[in-house]
């Protein structure tokens, strides 16, 4: 394995040890413990879109280990601006860095750094792509949440057209055996390629559009932000602006062990009446970004993370 | 129809490159990812759909005076896999060629999704899409993995 692009570049069996060893991991990223297994490496944080918790966990997931980083910095102050490409981007970091970790505006910018790139990329975020780092935390945050991810009930609502962290994570639980259902309004539909790759691996998948009717026989709720700067007409994004809006009031008749999740930030789309309940558990899913990015950190540059099996 | 009286629709040529058994409609296509267009001054000659007993009906094209190289053939694997290629000197047969549909297609064309990074066209690495299957074709960008759909991307020839 090189880099992480898409979930296909790892299989469930990777899945299941980078998530042991983030288990491992999780001391170090509380600051409990000082474990500096990356100590001497350097990190690129090739970020050409804006990112709070994406760019900021990496470069926290970094530093817990020891390891330092290296930052592109603003985009309309780098060389990106006077018309560089990305090969040539990806060319000079790949001499300063040991791994980059790369969110950027166009589809298949990540598969094509890594061809470019002689050190691992991750991808933080393709266009409407892929977001494989944020499914190894939410498969963590499920995993920590139900004990498994077998066999789940999974509800993905909101911005499916778009949004590239339900087009990894669908991939994802669809290989884990669990029971999909994508909630959205019709225009946000899931791409069909993708629905058609899942239904091909033999998962089970239901689209609707009624977000509230699928609640109740769900462990996990999995709501997106729809994206304003995604569309390019801004009438079109008006007419699906919360269309779904989670509420205390939808929760009565759900499962006890259901969790609501959600990338962040949230616009509208779950209101701060759900923060409090038991199934809220989006700031944790947060904080799962550092240590399940310190555990694939690791991975990528092929250091073992102690306490794990012989 | 026998195949010397397709043959006669258009007249045999000394020298150049023979392309038989083209899937009935997909001449056109060829003509297209070959380049040969207005800039073309050697004779090409094309028939559309006459009788064949192997495809029931298929299309040739004829090139004078120009051997078409393996290269340029493996550009037509997208649209006439299978295709059969005579390079003809004098009157003969010199060499037969074939064209086949790999696993992938390498600047031959450019992903068709306005998103993808291979848009711009500073961007140096090789246009790359990915067969997935070829009974439906099912041809996806090596990059962005987008579908692609024949008809806009043989508008996309490199």
């Amino acid at each position: 394995m090189t880099g992480l692009i898409t979930m296909a570049d790892l299989t469930n069996e990777d899945i299941v040890e980078v998530l042991d060893a983030a288990e491992r991991l999780l001391p170090a990223a509380r600051g409990e413990v000082h474990m500096p297994l990356l100590s001497g490496r350097i990190l690129g944080n090739l970020f050409f879109e804006p990112s709070t918790r994406t760019r900021m966990s990496f470069e926290t997931a970094m530093k817990r280990l020891g390891g330092d980083v290296v930052n592109l910095g603003d985009v309309s102050t780098s060389s990106v601006v006077k018309g560089e490409t990305l090969f040539d981007t990806v060319q000079m970091v790949d001499g300063y860095t040991d791994i980059i970790a790369m969110r950027h505006p166009r589809q298949g910018a990540a598969r094509y750094a890594q061809d470019a790139a002689r050190v691992p990329i991750l991808n933080g975020g393709d266009g409407a792509g892929h977001h494989p780092t944020q499914t190894m935390l939410d498969l963590f945050t499920i995993r920590q949440a139900h004990g498994r991810l077998e066999d789940l009930d999974v509800v993905l609502a909101g911005d499916l057209r778009y949004g590239r962290t339900v087009h990894s994570l669908s991939h994802a639980l669809a290989r884990f055996n669990c029971r999909i259902v994508l909630a959205s309004p019709e225009l946000l539909r899931m791409p069909r390629e993708i629905v058609e790759d899942l239904r091909a691996s033999g998962a089970s998948v239901e689209e609707t559009t009624d977000l509230y009717g699928s609640l109740d026989t769900a462990d996990v709720v999995y709501m997106t932000r729809i994206q304003k700067e995604r569309f390019a007409d801004e009438d079109e994004y008006i007419k699906v602006a919360g269309a779904y809006k989670l509420h205390v009031k939808h929760l009565g008749e759900v499962r006890q062990d259901m969790i609501v999740m959600h990338p962040l930030p949230r616009v509208d789309e779950i209101h701060p009446s759900v923060d409090e309940t038991r199934h809220a558990r989006y700031f944790e899913q947060a904080f799962n970004g550092v240590v399940t990015r310190m555990a694939l950190l690791c991975r990528l540059l092929g250091v073992d993370v102690p306490g794990g099996e012989a | 129809m026998s195949n010397e009286s397709n043959m006669r629709r258009v007249t045999a040529i000394r020298n150049g490159t023979v392309i038989d058994h083209i899937p009935a409609g997909s001449a056109l296509r060829v003509l297209e990812l070959l380049n040969i267009g207005r800039d073309t001054s050697v004779p090409v000659s094309l028939v559309m759909n006459v009788p064949s007993k192997k495809m029931g009906a298929k299309d040739i094209v004829k090139v004078e005076d120009r051997e078409l190289t393996q290269a340029e053939l493996d550009r037509l694997a997208l649209v006439a896999e299978g295709a059969s290629v005579a390079i003809i000197r004098a009157y003969a047969v010199a060499e037969k060629l074939e064209i086949t549909l790999g696993d992938e297609i390498v600047n031959v064309v450019r992903c068709t999704f306005s998103n993808c990074i291979t848009q711009n066209p500073r961007e140096p690495l090789a246009h790359r899409l990915r067969v997935l299957s070829k009974e439906p074709l099912q041809i996806r960008c090596h990059y962005c993995g987008r579908p692609q759909d024949l008809d806009e991307l043989v508008q996309n020839v490199i």
